[in-house]
């Protein structure tokens, strides 16, 4: 957690509280540390691991001091591993399933691989070659964690790999969605370096649909990769979205990540709406943009919130404060058109729905108003019904349908990862998943023209 | 609370804890707070004609993260005037009575030098005389030190010389930097030491540094050997005082030394046949209060055996220690995994299946579960997984019910070439 000696919240300078708030482990820590491992032959930890890091293998050079070694062996396994190491739910994966959890208390998986990561950034370090050419083309659009991925791994074998990104820096969720206090941007960055640095041409600003057409994109290539993620935030369905102060949590976060802060929110009352991981990253963002007060407006109870514990417990640090079972009904305007109020409903959790969360009714006759000068969003993520439609591609409501394992769709030549294949109820939509998926796709394109093996 | 005093050739001490000689024994200010703060005797940094140190003098190794897991050194004896010790000598041994002060000898291997220097030291009032027939680096290449030690004639004659003047008892630290140091030990009994000492330190070049290529420590760009000590050392040590407490001609008392860095391992020590210890490294690591502990627990140990006096324990293991020749053959145990305590981290799997006897299998239970197996009757009873585990309690190696009666080698062998006799017999 944040220095003692720094406070945590500076309304002065803004810039500060956006600065990453875990400090790496020191070298002496390292050591301590990655010495501690045990080794384990056939190790949980790497089960637990959605790319299959080789865990103790990558403690073990950090001990013998091998740390351009370690830093390999991390980001063979996961092209995305240094931000991995910050905003993997270690707990939930592999530290989880460390062997000291029965004994004394795991190894700080995380904190070891974003030790071996910073030291392959600082050192500059280029860790991966292209492979030799096989004339082979593949398009991926989409250059978040799943497209970075799936072309990193296809450069190494050998591919002509094009990324379509519609923001105007690859990186999707690294760059953009998490924010900097957790990933600061150099770390996605450096990702993006390192799939550049195989060949890979990354076309930025480029809208497909827009910028080229879809058939464009499938005349020119062997095999496309469908990884644009989800879109903006739904709208809310109440009356008063229109007025200025009410914010897409995505763009929120995303507009903390891209040049200037704002100074519009020191001393302002922020309410979020939704308790997921955004929901977190919005309520944060407003206390480090100085809010004076924020609340996150939950329709379920804790119980049922998707954040993580240590999202919560770090927005509960900054002060962020929480109401249960309450509901928007509408936002209140003043005479300019800006945020001033919203009233809200109680809720009480009826019967369990298919996701197997209780489903929230309002109480009627329980409404109240909330005086606030800002409304975040974060009530998920809408899909890119049009573009999927544009490839012709199956899918269940903008969840592109997609083969087991392999990730094809619909449409042989073209795969689909990441948040554009994650459906509700299938876990988590962690970007660790998504950097797997990449691979698997990468590999399974890889399949078809040579089917003896992919060599890792 | 046990009485923790020890009788070492005549050598009365409150405790058997002395510091060996080395830097921690250098000069009367140290020597005196080592005694405030309870060390029962200390040898002092050993006496001789003047030298000169080099700078850079130490290095450790460090394992796995732990810091002097082994530690050397290429500092020499003394570096300060005979007088000034011997004065100091004087005056600390007037403020502590009741604590041992041994002064270590290191002289050119003539008759007069002996002679002379033993006189001098007694005369300021030390307990007895530790010769330093060890020392590897530096003074071994003038003929002093382990270039004495290492010749069992030498460790006689001058032993002799030593004991032709001295009025206190003469103990005689051996270098373990020769195959058998019974010989040497033999040789010191010879020449009429009271006791003898071990192990000093041994040969040993703690490293190359990968970046300048020099030795490490190094002077100048430059290196040579020093002396290997701290807890890596222990087990050498050990085996030597062990060969030594059992060996039939060598009946003096043992001064054991050589990485003791608590009161369990002075206990190994002493019942090994040690009748007291030594402690350098020990406390260069951490100071002279580590003492503190070793006298509250070795007096605790006690107390909880219900031993009365800390001698009673000298030389208890002795008899156990002998030839492998005298092994039981017919003794079997095995490994026993204990699945509730077992972490899973495979460890002896992988340590049985590379490089033992392959007989730890990986299994899965009816519920998903991954558990550990030992094959029993492949187990050959190594105790490989129970080093490697990580976990207390987690496998035992347990005693296989015999099937038949003891029978070691030696009388193994005593009997086939009885049956070849009698064969031999019969075909006549």
């Amino acid at each position: 957690m944040a220095s003692e000696k720094i406070p945590r919240i500076s309304l002065m300078d803004l810039e500060m509280n956006f600065l990453e708030v875990e400090q790496g482990l020191t070298n002496q820590e390292a050591m301590e540390e990655s010495n501690r491992c045990l080794y384990c032959y056939d190790a949980p930890c790497i089960k637990a691991c959605p790319t299959g890091i080789d865990i103790p293998t990558f403690i073990k050079k950090i001990a013998s001091g091998n740390l351009l070694g370690s830093a390999k062996t991390i980001m063979s396994s996961n092209p995305v591993g240094a931000s991995c190491s910050r905003v993997c739910p270690t707990e939930e994966l592999c530290e989880g399933a460390c062997v000291l959890n029965h004994s004394t208390n795991p190894i700080m998986i995380g904190n070891l691989q974003r030790y071996a990561t910073d030291w392959a950034i600082q050192n500059e370090q280029t860790l991966f070659q292209p492979g030799v050419s096989n004339g082979r083309t593949v398009a991926v659009i989409g250059g978040g964690p799943a497209g970075l991925s799936a072309a990193r791994e296809l450069a190494r074998l050998g591919y002509e790999v094009t990324i379509f990104e519609a923001a105007d820096k690859a990186g999707g969720l690294n760059t953009f969605g998490i924010v900097s206090f957790r990933l600061p941007q150099k770390i996605s960055f450096w990702e993006v370096e390192q799939v550049k640095k195989l060949n890979v041409t990354i076309r930025t600003n480029t809208v497909v649909g827009r910028d080229i057409s879809v058939d464009k994109i499938t005349e020119d290539f062997d095999n496309v990769i469908l990884a644009v993620g989800m879109a903006h935030v739904p709208n809310l369905g109440v009356e008063g979205e229109e007025l200025k102060g009410v914010y897409d949590a995505i763009e929120f976060v995303k507009a903390t990540k891209s040049g200037q802060l704002s100074q519009d929110f020191v001393g302002k009352r922020v309410v979020v709406i939704g308790a997921g991981n955004t929901a977190i990253d919005g309520a944060t963002c407003s206390i480090r943009l100085g809010a004076e007060n924020v609340k996150i407006l939950y329709r379920r109870t804790e119980e049922e919130m998707t954040a993580y514990d240590f999202e919560y417990e770090f927005a509960k640090q900054d002060g962020v404060e929480f109401r249960w079972l309450t509901a928007p009904k509408r936002i209140i305007g003043n005479s300019l058109g800006h945020v001033m109020g919203i009233e809200c409903i109680k809720m009480k959790l009826g019967e369990a729905e298919p996701d197997g969360r209780r489903r929230p009714v309002p109480i009627e006759g329980s409404e109240y108003v909330i005086p606030v000068d800002a409304v975040v969003k974060a009530i998920g993520q809408t899909r890119h019904k049009e573009l999927i439609e544009a490839f012709g591609l199956q899918h269940n409501g903008g969840v592109v349908t997609v083969e087991l394992g392999t990730f094809r769709t619909s449409n042989p030549a073209i795969f689909a990862c990441g948040d554009v294949v994650f459906g509700k109820g299938k876990g988590d939509a962690m970007v660790v998943t998504a950097a797997q998926q990449g691979k698997d796709v990468a590999y399974a394109i890889h399949k078809q023209y040579s089917p003896v093996g992919v060599v890792n | 609370m046990a009485d923790l005093r020890i009788n070492l050739a005549g050598i009365q001490s409150p405790n058997p804890f002395w510091l060996a000689s080395a830097p921690p024994t250098n000069s009367g200010y140290q020597v005196q707070r080592a005694f405030e703060a309870g060390w029962g005797g200390a040898v002092w940094k050993t006496l001789g004609d003047p030298i000169l140190n080099v700078s850079s003098r130490f290095a450790a190794s460090s394992f796995n993260g732990k810091r002097v897991a082994g530690f050397n050194n290429i500092e020499l004896i003394t570096d300060r005037p005979l007088d000034v010790n011997l004065k100091e000598i004087y005056e600390t041994k007037k403020k502590f009575p009741n604590h041992a002060i041994i002064a270590s000898l290191m002289v050119e291997p003539t008759q007069e030098k002996w002679h002379e220097i033993v006189k001098r030291v007694e005369d300021v009032g030390v307990d007895g005389l530790e010769l330093n027939f060890g020392c590897p680096h530096g003074m071994a290449e003038r003929g002093m030190g382990s270039a004495s030690g290492q010749v069992p004639a030498l460790v006689e004659r001058q032993t002799y010389w030593a004991k032709e003047v001295a009025k206190t008892p003469v103990i005689v630290k051996l270098t373990p930097n020769i195959t058998d140091i019974t010989a040497t030990a033999e040789a010191a009994c010879q020449g009429g030491a009271d006791a003898i000492s071990m192990i000093n330190t041994i040969n040993s070049l703690m490293g190359v540094d990968l970046d300048s290529w020099n030795t490490i420590p190094h002077v100048a760009g430059k290196g040579a050997h020093g002396g290997y000590c701290g807890p890596a050392v222990k087990p050498i040590a050990l085996n030597m005082v062990a060969e030594c407490a059992r060996h039939p001609r060598i009946n003096v008392p043992i001064s054991g030394i050589g990485g003791i860095s608590n009161w369990q391992d002075a206990v190994e020590f002493m019942l090994m046949g040690a009748t007291g210890v030594q402690v350098c490294t020990a406390a260069m690591h951490h100071g002279f209060r580590i003492v503190e502990d070793m006298i509250d627990g070795l007096s605790n140990y006690l107390d909880q055996k219900g031993i009365s006096s800390v001698s009673e324990i000298i030389g208890k293991s002795v008899s156990r220690f002998s030839d492998w020749g005298n092994l039981d053959l017919n003794y079997n145990i095995v490994a026993q995994i204990n699945n509730d305590v077992c972490i899973n981290c495979n460890k002896c799997h992988i340590a049985c299946e590379d490089t033992s006897h392959q007989c730890i299998d990986m299994l899965t239970d009816s519920s998903g579960k991954s558990y550990l197996k030992v094959r029993d009757e492949d187990c050959v009873g190594c105790n490989l997984c129970s080093i490697v585990c990580p976990v207390d309690g987690a496998i035992d190696m347990v005693e296989v019910p015999r099937e038949l009666a003891p029978m070691t080698w030696n009388e193994r062998q005593a009997a086939l070439s009885v049956a070849v006799e009698c064969q031999a017999d019969v075909t006549k």
